[in-house]
């Protein structure tokens, strides 16, 4: 079982550059990420840019570490997009909004490869 | 080479308006002042989808326009509970004629307000909104507070054209003599520029608003020394920089309508606002995203009387987010065919409303390719608003500003394609008698 954490969303510079661009490299490398403080990837034993898995109940994906400072414990950041997305429930409360942040997830160090944006897209068409 | 000036740029709730470009060749070659490093990447363009297509045993086969076109009609003439979705990255005058197919045919038209700042929508809609304008802000605000909201990285000229940074008449010092608080989850570049920054926990920010309510109207002892992560004493300091300034404002951001409590945050947001005037001039705006949602939200209000998530269906607008919003449509799979219109609902949806999308005949209408496009069956591409096309655009607070044209293009405007669906599809619906 991987560790307990608190998953937000949002935007990032390089995100908004390749809005119009999202099948490239570089959406890729900035977007298919997940950054975390320092003391939580030493926790869970992994540098940067290796690989994680997220898991919540509605999904999971595997993104690539990025140590940030400004990121509280127990808080992981994933860039808005597809790979984030794949762990957001479609409930809304009622609200019309999903849960894009505050979200109970798990996180463990994995082999695994990262999905590209096609591939992923592809296990909703199954 | 011509310089072009006055450029407007199509990406974020900002629409910069001073923007200075070369054109050579009929191509943006520079991007010589004012856009910031997003906008000027939109500006210089990214691979397009070439031509229109329909999806043939499972791969997109290139087709002319007539025939994408005559195919869309087709499916929304066919389905019995269409979805008409995005409308935010495009202009008015395109979400008009959706408006007008969405009754045509008896659609659901919702917008991307639904998954950024429909919250804010339903709270305004209870409690109203005391805001005014960037031109204001830009003038007169001494105090700014970020709420939820990562200027540095989503609106990148926000703070040098109409907050923080900016010089006005009344603010001819510019940063030296504001204040800047941030409230945030993280650290964010945005909160290492501020006087103050509150490291709030996450989802808490509905406790933090009511905290700061109890002090502006003086009741400091039903305050608890922490709130939501944050100490009374930076609790208080804020108070006092808001009771100090001449004029604050809050920009509130998906922070905030993400988080639990939704549309209740920012009811609390707005009645700290209320707190505030008690003292001083204060106000109160959200950082819309994509350039025209505010637009889609002022179109779809004045053709239905409703902002987002509106069904027609019924022969009369219904409006119920949470009922008739984009993703809770596709969780209960009601929806049985999809025109997705200037967004990316295969990138920004939940998964779990993505995987019914992927399995209807879905139409996009889009400049470019995204992850939307791998389920479309049928890819329409237009021109892009703001660098091939012109129109009309309203900036987050709701000031309407025309989009330029900088250079020609083969491909078709929103607008004409979609007037050219609704064509279609009347005549089919005639040709059916229905
Ligand atoms: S701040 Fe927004 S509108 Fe202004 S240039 Fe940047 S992306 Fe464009």
């Amino acid at each position: 079982m991987g560790t307990k954490v608190n998953l937000i969303s949002g935007r990032t510079i390089v995100q908004g550059q390749n809005l119009d661009n999202k099948l490239s490299e570089a959406y890729f490398n900035e977007v298919a990420t997940c950054e975390l403080n320092g003391s939580d990837m030493e926790k869970l034993g992994v540098a940067a840019d290796e690989r994680v898995k997220i898991k919540t109940s509605f999904g999971e994906v595997v993104v690539k570490a990025k140590e940030k400072a400004g990121t509280p414990e127990g808080v992981i950041f994933i860039p808005m997009g597809p790979w984030a997305n794949a762990l957001v429930s479609g409930d809304t409360h009622g609200a019309g909004m999903p849960s894009y942040k505050g979200i109970d997830a798990e996180i463990e160090p994995t082999e695994e490869e990262i999905l590209q944006v096609k591939a992923l897209m592809k296990t909703y068409m199954e | 080479m011509v310089e072009i000036t006055d450029v407007v740029c199509s990406l974020c709730g900002c629409v910069c308006d001073d923007i200075v470009v070369e054109v050579e060749d009929n191509k943006v070659t520079k991007v010589k002042k004012g856009a910031c490093a997003v906008g000027k990447s939109k500006l210089m363009g990214h691979g397009r989808i070439e031509e229109p297509a329909i999806r043939e045993n499972g791969s997109l086969k290139a087709c002319s326009y007539d025939d994408a076109i005559k195919k869309a009609a087709e499916i929304l003439a066919a389905a019995r509970r269409p979805l008409l979705y995005g409308w935010s990255s495009t202009v008015c005058e395109a979400d008009k004629v959706g408006v007008e197919l969405a009754e045509e045919i008896g659609a659901v038209i919702d917008n991307t307000a639904s998954v950024c700042h429909g919250p804010s929508v339903l709270a305004i809609q209870d409690v109203g909104l005391p805001s005014c304008t960037l031109g204001e802000v830009k003038n007169r605000a001494d105090l700014i507070i970020y709420w939820g909201a990562n200027p540095a990285a989503a609106h990148a000229n926000h703070m040098k054209r109409y907050s923080y940074i900016s010089k006005g008449y009344w603010t001819e010092e510019g940063k030296k003599n504001k204040k800047l608080v941030v409230v945030d989850v993280r650290r964010t570049a945005t909160a290492k520029m501020a006087d103050v920054f509150l490291q709030i926990e996450q989802g808490k920010d509905y406790l933090v608003f009511s905290a700061l309510r109890a002090l502006l109207y003086g009741y400091e002892d039903v305050v608890p020394d922490e709130v939501g992560g944050i100490s009374k004493k930076d609790l208080l300091e804020t108070v006092k920089m808001m009771k100090e300034s001449k004029f604050g404002i809050t920009f509130f951001g998906m922070g905030v309508t993400h988080t639990r409590g939704r549309h209740n945050n920012i009811v609390n947001a707005i009645e700290m606002t209320r707190a505030a005037h008690t003292h001083t001039k204060f106000s109160i705006m959200p950082m819309r995203g994509h350039y025209n949602v505010a637009g889609i939200n002022q179109v779809c209000t004045w053709e239905t009387g409703f902002p987002f998530a509106v069904d027609l269906t019924r022969g009369y607008a219904w409006y119920n987010p949470g009922e008739v919003s984009a993703t809770d449509l596709l969780i209960r799979r009601e929806c049985d065919a999809a025109l997705i219109i200037a967004s990316d609902p295969g990138a920004h949806f939940p998964g779990e409303s993505i995987r019914h999308l992927a399995k209807i005949p879905v139409i996009q209408i889009d400049p470019f390719a995204n992850p939307t496009t791998e389920f479309a069956d049928v890819v329409i591409p237009a021109a892009i608003s703001g660098v091939e096309a012109e129109g009309n655009v309203y900036r987050m607070d709701n000031i309407p500003i025309r989009l330029r044209k900088l250079v020609d293009t083969e491909y078709i405007a929103d607008e004409e394609i979609m007037k050219r669906i609704l064509d279609e599809v009347r005549a089919i619906r005639e040709k059916g008698g229905n």
